[in-house]
């Protein structure tokens, strides 16, 4: 569009530069990691943590901070990207593959809605987390993930936009219907697709 | 002040980009400055929500940023206060470059949670570190008479460094409201109160006591509003009450 913000320019750096092709529409690339929430940051101590999965018949599965970190570990790099347009690449991550943890569950269920200590809920399609496309993580760059950014323990979801990836994670509630959370109900779109810009809902 | 019955109606529809032209400014301080866009269509927002500001530059880059509503809703007009991020890709030309009468665009409202609704009947503390007070003054200017207590605290550096001045320290006016001003790094002459980061003290005394329920509206650095959360959830105050926004350190 012509006639726009006359003399502004590029700067260098923010446009990803020669990894521009791995920046979503509409992002700039930051390397701080910045925290945003909702609320105050909850301070859940490890040794009262649990994670429960319920399916949509009740059949319930859990486990304690000691369980969980007994279980099958992961260690994936990704880039992340916030809605509110900051990306950050290369981000170290550690914790549970989705699939470990609904590995051999009877369900019919399509969607599945995360529960958070402090309340915030958010809801992603059951098959955009199983496949190897999202976790539990309880570490961030070789060391444990800090309350600010999630800890003890946060769902990560690379491939949508972060809000979707819930701090404070307690559980995954399975659901044969879609269930919109805290974010998609508060002007923030139902599925969060960074490639295809899916921002804002109405509200 | 606004009359809140006059606030319109907030849209329901998914915002869109709208063509935003700079019809007023206002220097706030060395770093800061208001910017007041006529917006024809514009929707209408709440104190607390947000926009998109999306500038193009002749070789066709954008770039955008999110930047908090400085004042309530007044037709199709939209103003933001931006402050000067150094190193910043956007708010250097928002605050020192952008003329009167040049065009950006703007995408909103956004946001649903960090709101407060003209008239809201719950009294409200409001708590704000830096340029953390913009969406807060939005939010102060919507009281009118007979509506529920405000209470504003806001801690900045020194007074080189205070946005608002006008709305923040006019006289008395009949409104339920005190604006208290916590100096960190520097105070002006004959303040009582020594440079010192926002305390307990200072909460119990300028806001409001967490029996009355209120809401409470934090926004600020993440430094801040982790300290200021702690004093508050530590002073009694219901978690699910509080309401924050978080910014920094991310560019701008």
């Amino acid at each position: 569009m012509s006639g726009l913000s006359p003399g502004f320019h590029r700067r260098a750096s923010s446009d990803g530069g020669s990894r521009a092709d791995r920046l979503p529409p509409g992002q700039y690339l930051t390397e701080d990691f910045p925290v945003l929430s909702a609320g105050p940051t909850p301070r859940v101590d490890p040794d009262f943590w649990r994670f429960t999965v319920r399916t949509e018949t009740g059949e319930e599965r859990s486990w304690t901070w000691r369980d969980f970190l007994a279980l099958p570990q992961e260690e994936p790099t990704f880039d992340i990207h916030c809605v509110t347009r900051w990306s950050k690449f290369d981000t170290r991550w550690k914790g549970v593959s989705i699939d470990t943890l609904l590995a051999g569950l009877e369900t019919s269920a399509t969607y599945a809605v995360a529960e958070c200590h402090g309340g915030y809920t958010t809801n992603v399609p059951l098959a955009e987390l199983t496949g190897g496309k999202a976790w539990v993580m309880h570490g961030y760059d070789g060391g444990p993930l800090p309350a600010a950014h999630g800890g003890p323990a946060r769902l990560v979801v690379p491939h949508l936009y972060f809000w979707k990836s819930a701090k404070w994670v307690k559980g995954l509630r399975l659901l044969t219907h879609d269930e919109p959370g805290f974010w998609e109900r508060a002007g923030y779109h139902n599925h969060g697709d960074p490639w295809r810009e899916q921002r804002y809902g109405a509200f | 002040m606004t009359d809140a019955a006059a606030a319109p109606a907030v849209s329901e529809k998914a915002p869109a980009w709208r063509r935003a032209t700079l019809v007023a400014e206002r220097r706030e301080n060395a770093s800061a400055r208001t910017l007041v866009f006529d917006v024809p269509g514009w929707p209408g927002h709440l104190p607390g929500q947000h926009v998109d500001v999306r500038l193009t530059a002749d070789d066709g880059y954008q770039a955008t940023r999110s930047y908090s509503v400085a004042a309530p809703a007044r037709g199709d007009r939209v103003e933001l206060t931006v402050q000067r991020v150094a190193d910043g890709e956007v708010s250097p030309y928002l605050v020192d470059d952008l003329p009167i009468g040049a065009d950006v665009e703007l995408l909103g409202p956004v946001g649903g949670w960090f709101v407060r609704r003209p008239g809201a009947p719950e009294p409200a503390i409001l708590i704000g570190g830096g340029s953390g007070i913009v969406p807060l003054r939005a939010m102060l200017l919507t009281q009118v008479h007979g509506s529920a207590s405000l209470r504003v605290l806001y801690s900045l550096r020194s007074p080189a460094e205070l946005y608002f001045a006008a709305d923040l320290t006019a006289a008395p006016d009949g409104l339920d409201r005190e604006v208290f001003l916590a100096y960190t790094r520097r105070a002006p002459d004959g303040d009582p109160r020594p440079p010192a980061r926002l305390t307990a003290a200072d909460l119990a005394e300028h806001g409001l006591p967490a029996s009355l329920a209120p809401a409470v509206y934090v926004c600020g650095p993440t430094g801040f509003v982790e300290a200021v959360t702690g004093l508050l959830l530590h002073a009694g105050h219901d978690p699910s009450k509080i309401r924050t926004e978080r910014f920094g350190p991310s560019g701008g």
